[in-house]
């Protein structure tokens, strides 16, 4: 090379936008949608919202295009983009859970945690979630100890053992469970447990419909979590003159058992929300049924579906409680389930 | 109570294909024997005939004798874990189990086979570390994760877990293909070191490494793709480096093979 040519702007230093101006940007785009709505037949802050959006993108792309050339405009266009995105996907999560903080609170306190229903009028105000909170646990306990073992084996044989047609058949109908809508999963406990075998309403009905429910997420899920188990480890173990058996409980097992668990956890927190199957297989009851074998009785979807539809206010409070207390629930357990999983790793 | 092995018309299948083809060899206790050979011709496949560990690949089978002694492996009634226990094995890839601490990784496979009492697993443990030459470098830190070594070190920790169990034949593929010199003659002298205990059989791509620590080798080689691969020759160490019988096999290790 006889000429040396010196980098001006477009050797390795390129010409960027300051954050100063892209946040100017932003402000001056806010300042003109706020005139537009003002002037125009515009309104509504969801509009106003998207509409700032919108200018913000287009005004950002054309002013990094003129500075900053057109790779780097896309690639702002893009990150904008995907973090609006997420701004948006977060939008209603954080809003009711909030919604349903603000109206829980109401009733959040000893009493409705520690009665029931049990002679509280339609329109008295008072009485708790306490039958309905216990109905959930049981339920869910019981599904949750019904499906996990089973799901767990069928998802070992299918993985482990299962070779050829009987495996594929296996995992054809898990795959045909995973898509029935949870009110036919309810139909067919009542029509085949309540009504068909005459066991009549109960907790334990809803905790079959709901096993029902949980098997193939939870096999499904153990499926993929073993499958990825590097073969390696396999190899190790029956190397060392390991049965298989023993392999697959001592090695395979525990080795994905934190995604087993957050798979558990999933399904857990799925079925726990359950209203349908719940109301055609448990019923509903107003006092405290203290197991699951006692007849009818009442779970926090229930609870909340009965007391929302009532017009008197206290009853509605009641519901938003017990809505706020199913959020938690569910948090709770699924930080204790990674505590556990945590705990059984070794430390470093 | 190193064994000695002996293969008779060993043919190995994948399925229908047919990976390797009437290999006879003969395996004297307490010797290195090194098996050498282009890629893909079997030198894997024969080695996990071997401890059995062979059939754990779905659809694969092997037909032929394997004496180990004068007990046939493949025999009617034998157990195949019964087998690996007393045929060890290392992979290509240090393959520790990540759950597992340093000292529960060298205790597995007694722990799996139902050795229990501390004083026992605390003993083996030492003594296979030790026997791994990595005792010193772990002695402070057994409980901590044996997925934290480095690789070299975590070959060595699945050395000294194959060698916990106390088998009479050590079966390695290619222990130090991912290894650092360092690390790779760190295992090289435990070899030489391990002879006297166990029958050792080493697949390796290292010329250098056959000839520096085994006493017999062994040259496996495919006439092309899709056909099966076959033992060409074996032979004492120094012959086959120096004077082999085989004009392939002559070809192969000054590299003029293909
Ligand atoms: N699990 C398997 N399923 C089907 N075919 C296989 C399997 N493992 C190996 N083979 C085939 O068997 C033949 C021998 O493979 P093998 O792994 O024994 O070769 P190798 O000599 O060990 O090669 P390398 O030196 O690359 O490790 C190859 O053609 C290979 O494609
Ligand atoms: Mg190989």
């Amino acid at each position: 090379m006889t000429s040396v040519r010196t980098p001006v702007i477009g050797g390795l230093q390129q010409a960027a936008l300051p954050r100063r101006a892209v946040a100017g940007l932003a402000a001056a785009v806010v300042a003109v949608t706020a005139l537009l709505f003002s002037v125009t037949d515009l309104q509504g802050t969801a509009g106003f919202v998207v509409v700032a959006t919108l200018l913000h993108l287009a005004a950002q792309t054309v002013l990094s295009r003129v500075v900053e050339g057109p790779r780097r405009a896309a690639d702002r266009l893009v990150t904008t983009a995907v973090v609006a995105a997420f701004l948006l996907a977060l939008a209603p999560l954080v809003s009711v859970l909030l919604y349903t903080l603000q109206n829980g609170l109401e009733r959040f306190d000893w009493d409705f945690f520690y009665r029931s229903l049990r002679s509280i009028g339609a329109r008295d105000a008072g009485g708790g979630a306490n039958h309905a909170i216990v109905g959930t646990l049981q339920q869910v306990g019981l599904a949750t100890l019904m499906s996990v073992p089973l799901g767990l084996l069928v998802a070992v044989y299918v993985v482990e053992y299962g070779r050829g047609r009987l495996a594929a058949t296996i995992r054809f109908f898990v795959d045909v469970m995973t898509g029935i809508p949870s009110i036919v999963a309810g139909l067919f406990v009542l029509s085949f447990w309540i009504l068909g075998l005459g066991f009549g309403y109960s907790g334990f009905a809803a905790a079959l419909a709901l096993t029902v429910l949980m098997l193939p997420v939870i096999v499904r899920s153990a499926e993929e979590m073993l499958k990825l188990v590097p073969n390696d480890l396999r190899e190790a173990s029956l190397a060392l003159g390991v049965p298989r058996w023993k392999t697959v409980v001592r090695i395979v097992l525990p080795t994905a058992l934190p995604g087993i668990v957050t798979g558990v956890m999933l399904a857990v927190a799925r079925v726990m929300g359950e209203t349908a199957p719940v109301l055609l297989t448990a019923f509903g009851a107003a006092s405290i049924v203290r197991t699951p074998f006692d007849g009818p009785q009442s779970s926090l979807p229930l609870f909340i579906y009965q007391e929302a539809a009532s017009p008197q206010q206290t009853a509605i409070d009641r519901a938003w409680t017990a809505a706020l207390t199913l959020i938690l629930v569910i948090m709770v357990l699924n930080l204790l389930a990674r505590l556990i999983t945590r705990r059984s790793k070794i430390g470093r | 109570m190193a064994k000695r092995i002996e293969s008779i018309g060993l043919d190995a299948y994948y399925g229908a294909f047919k990976a390797i083809e009437d290999v006879n060899v003969v395996i004297e206790p307490k010797t290195i024997t090194a098996l050498i050979g282009p890629s893909g011709c079997g030198k894997s496949t024969f080695l996990r005939t071997l401890n059995r560990m062979h059939e754990v690949v779905p659809g694969a089978r092997v037909t032929g004798r394997l004496l180990l002694d004068d007990e046939d492996v493949y025999g009617p009634g034998v157990d195949a874990t019964g087998v690996r226990r007393t045929i060890g094995m290392v992979f290509q890839r240090p393959n520790p189990f990540p759950t597992m601490s340093i000292y529960d990784n060298v205790a597995a496979g007694l722990r799996l086979n139902g050795v229990k009492g501390k004083k026992v697993l605390d003993e083996a443990v030492e003594r296979s570390l030790k026997g791994a030459n990595l005792w010193n470098e772990v002695k402070d830190r057994l409980p901590k994760p044996g997925a934290g070594l480095s690789g070299g070190q975590q070959q060595r920790l699945c050395i000294a877990r194959a060698i916990a169990v106390e088998p009479q034949v050590l079966l390695m593929d290619e222990p130090c293909s991912a290894l650092d010199p360092i690390s790779t003659l760190a295992i090289e002298d435990l070899m030489t070191e391990l002879k006297d205990r166990f029958t050792i059989v080493i697949v390796t791509h290292n010329m250098q490494q056959a000839a520096r620590v085994s006493d017999r080798t062994g040259f496996f080689t495919i006439e092309a793709t899709g056909e099966p691969g076959r033992l060409v020759e074996i032979d004492d160490t120094q012959k086959i480096f120096t004077n082999p019988g085989e004009k392939r096999t002559e070809d192969y290790i000054t590299g003029r093979f293909g």
